[in-house]
């Protein structure tokens, strides 16, 4: 009993470690995806070399996330069988369809298209090349699509029954894949993406334009980063209140952990800004508190009465301090990338957004912001689903393999040391690309060696050499 | 053999066109990793990372395919074999993150490429021995209880096990090896003709040990290849197999661009079909049948309907991707 619990126990920090990394990827390569598009499309329509040097530039960026991102993503697909195989043999009937549609909607576009959007320039013209950027975009967009279907499924499940054998089959499928939490979770999860993006754009031009750097390309990918968060952070904020009125109604004791509710609260319910939330005790400790605040946010009214953690079983509740924290850092940083909107927007109409260097300032410090936010939101979900996989339906012990925790334990390990030494790396070429500005005639991926006349000898003649063999 | 084409047979189809697909995409990429050290720094190495840089992805998604597709149309199967097989599917994860990256990051940084170079082989080599010994420990047969793997971690490992292993290393090198024939040119292409002689050798030696010690690791193998009169049909995948080898042999000869990877995917299409043989209708030998194992009837309806709309769309623009990249690669590539 006592090894099958710490068996339990490190599967999930592997699985959390693993999707924690993972997730990191494509939070990036989504917005980036779209970003290139918007750029080669305005290089097509305007004809300015600026967008695509730009272009270039960041296609080298997404080629090494987007490489990290495929392999870190093939061990998820696998992690389900290794590590929960009761949680695959009882839920695959449902969700194993929806990711089953996810690799052939997705993944093969992303593939098959990736090749030519990095290396076919020369080959196939313009704008078939567009059509390949395009195609991948679209892509990482359907992948969000599918993948937060099947997620939301096992935060809000519907549209299934419970066979006689244990498992979960499917009896309507647009209630599957439409589940009440989804519709949220992906304006939220593909909005906070794209501000991801954002946030490292601007943070890369903001240290260029502090070096001094003023060039067109620095101030173009500045611009239009700000401009992004502009408008995206107040959206966000608003979509993030809105998932978090559906979790209260579909899942109320996350929320009661996310706010740190252990006491009902029959007239209005206190806003908890900081404390430590004591499971033991079942309050929180040094609590800082504005009354009756959290009934206006969740209930649109100061006297609403909230339920909290005592009127629900201590076997049911979430780890509270987990969830209360990461929900704190997600909301703190939403309203940093806030300000920032707020001062880009204000450095705009004065005609300052490159002469102001406090704004290059918090834009560069904001440049990580994304990845945190998207972690710490990942973390106050899904840890706020436990000890349930299936929300209310399959607990979190009942879902892993027979496995024996020297088995976990040592995959664990190898994880952490191949992921820290492999990422560690790419983020470090990432970096050193960052550091260096966009340049006229900025050379595309892999332009380290010369471009070959191989990419524009005409057809014929590879016919022939093809024919001589 | 009563074969009902149900939803739980044409998934089983399905799945195996996956696993095809992916052995012999993704095979003769594993490949040209293992054979990587054979070839010379610089001019061969860039030459032949080239070949396969743009369809590798690609290539791999197939992998996903087939382990999201097994989750999806037979998740008991699914979760019983990936935790029998833990080890061996762990270090390919692994051993496919350092093959992966190695792409990208040995552009990026020429002062440490021959570190990357190292990754990719490693990556490649560790990812093939892994997949064979998967294939090995699952025909060799994995104990199930109750819907769930009911034996140890190192169950796995054996000589049979590490015996397919080998075999797939070198069925890869050969892959690689003919890939690279259509593909190269100069020094590169006389290396690689050199390569696949001595690897095809390899390979049918292996695969002839494979299939000769597989219907003696249980009786019911034994039955299904020689029980009379079904040995009639069964007999035609070694004799294929003998026929191929000679073709081969004389391609190589006559220093054939194309057929030698042609009869090379053929060789792999009859190591499939043996499979096949020694194990339809189970998933998991003589534990899980695929129906045994099969998600509800919606389920896999559900799926059939992507697939066949999918499949065919996947496989054109994959065969555009190619056509792209069609032809010799120089070692300056498409860069």
């Amino acid at each position: 009993m006592f090894d099958a619990f710490d068996a339990t126990l490190l599967a999930r920090l592997q699985f959390a470690f693993t999707v924690s990394f993972h997730f990191i990827f494509p939070s990036f390569s989504i917005g980036l995806a779209s970003y290139l598009a918007v750029l080669e499309a305005l290089w097509l329509w305007t004809g300015r070399a600026v967008y695509l040097d730009l272009f270039k530039y960041w296609l080298k960026i997404f080629a090494l996330a987007f490489g990290m991102g495929v392999v870190s993503g093939i061990v998820m697909s696998y992690q389900f069988g290794t590590n929960w195989s009761v949680f695959s043999d009882k839920v695959g009937p449902v969700i194993g369809p929806l990711m089953a549609y996810e690799v052939l909607t997705a993944f093969f576009l992303e593939a098959g298209f990736l090749g030519v959007m990095l290396f076919g320039m020369n080959r196939v013209g313009k704008s078939l090349h567009f059509t390949a950027t395009l195609a991948v975009a679209v892509g990482t967009f359907i992948s969000a699509f599918w993948i937060l279907s099947a997620n939301s499924w096992m935060h809000t499940p519907a549209g299934h029954a419970i066979a006689a054998n244990g498992q979960f089959v499917p009896v309507d499928w647009i209630e599957v894949i439409f589940n009440p939490s989804f519709p949220y979770r992906l304006v939220h999860t593909v909005l906070a993406a794209y501000l991801t993006t954002a946030l490292v754009v601007g943070g890369v031009g903001a240290w260029h334009l502090l070096a001094g750097r003023k060039t067109d390309g620095t101030r173009v990918m500045f611009s239009m980063a700000m401009g992004m968060i502009t408008v995206v952070a107040p959206i966000q904020i608003l979509a993030g209140d809105q998932q978090g009125l559906n979790t209260l109604e579909h899942q109320p004791v996350k929320v009661m952990a996310m706010e740190g509710h252990f006491q009902s609260h029959s007239d209005g319910a206190p806003l908890v800004l900081f404390g430590w939330p004591d499971m033991k005790e079942g309050k929180v400790l040094y609590d800082v508190s504005i009354p009756k605040l959290s009934s206006l946010i969740l209930k649109h009214s100061l006297d609403a009465p909230l339920a909290g953690l005592d009127t629900v079983e201590r076997s049911e509740w979430p780890p509270v301090p987990i969830v209360f924290w990461a929900f704190r850092i997600m909301v703190g940083l939403g309203l940093l990338m806030l300000l920032l909107a707020g001062v880009s927007l204000l450095a705009r109409v004065r005609g300052a957004l490159y002469d102001w260097p406090w704004l290059h300032r918090l834009a560069l410090a904001m440049g990580p912001a994304g990845f945190v936010a998207v972690i710490a939101g990942w973390v106050t979900t899904e840890v706020g689903r436990q000890p349930y996989t299936v929300h209310g339906l399959l607990r979190t012990a009942d879902s892993v393999s027979p496995l024996e925790a020297p088995a976990v334990a040592t995959s664990l390990l190898a994880f952490i040391c191949v992921y820290f030494i492999v990422f560690g790396a790419g983020v470090h070429y990432i970096l050193r690309l960052m550091s260096q500005p966009p340049r006229h005639d900025e050379e595309g991926p892999h332009g380290d060696v010369p471009a070959r006349a191989a990419g524009i000898t005409p057809a014929p003649a590879v016919a022939a050499r093809q024919g001589k063999v | 053999m009563p074969m009902a084409f149900d939803l739980p047979t044409i998934w089983a189809f399905i799945i195996a066109f996956a696993i095809f697909a992916y052995v012999v995409m993704d095979g003769f990429d594993l490949g040209i990793g293992i054979l990587f050290p054979a070839f010379a720094e610089g001019r061969e190495r860039d030459a032949a990372m080239n070949s396969i840089a743009p369809v590798w992805d690609g290539n791999e998604t197939w992998l996903v395919l087939g382990g999201g597709g097994l989750m999806a149309a037979f998740p008991m199967a699914y979760g019983v074999i990936l935790s029998a097989l833990y080890t061996p599917i762990i270090a390919m994860l692994l051993a496919l993150i350092f093959r992966g990256v190695a792409f990208e990051f040995r552009w990026r940084d020429p002062g440490h490429r021959k570190y990357w170079d190292a990754a990719f082989t490693f990556g490649s080599l560790v990812a093939a021995f892994a997949q064979g010994i998967t294939l090995g420990g699952l025909l060799q047969g994995i104990s199930v209880d109750a819907r769930a793997y009911s034996g140890g971690w190192w169950d796995w490992l054996s000589p049979f096990s590490l015996l397919v292993g080998v075999a797939l290393v070198c069925g890869y090198a050969l892959l690689g090896a003919t890939w690279l024939i259509m593909k190269s040119e100069g020094s590169l292409l006389d290396h690689c003709y050199r390569l696949a002689l001595r690897f095809a050798v390899a390979t049918i030696v292996g695969m002839a040990a494979v299939s000769a010690w597989t219907p003696f690791l249980a009786n019911d193998y034994y039955l299904r290849w020689f029980a009379w009169p079904q040995v009639l049909f069964t007999a035609q995948v070694p004799l294929l197999v003998a026929a191929a080898s000679v073709g081969f042999f004389f391609a190589l000869r006559r220093k054939h661009s194309y057929l030698p990877f042609l009869i090379a995917l053929g060789l792999f299409a009859l190591g499939l079909i043996g499979l096949g043989i020694s194990l339809y209708p189970y998933v998991v030998p003589r534990a899980i049948t695929i129906w045994d194992a099969a998600a509800p009837a919606k389920s896999l309806g559900f799926m059939l309907v992507g697939a066949a709309v999918m499949v065919p769309i996947i496989l054109v623009y994959t065969g555009y991707a190619y056509w792209v990249f069609r032809g010799k690669t120089g070692h300056e590539g498409y860069h």
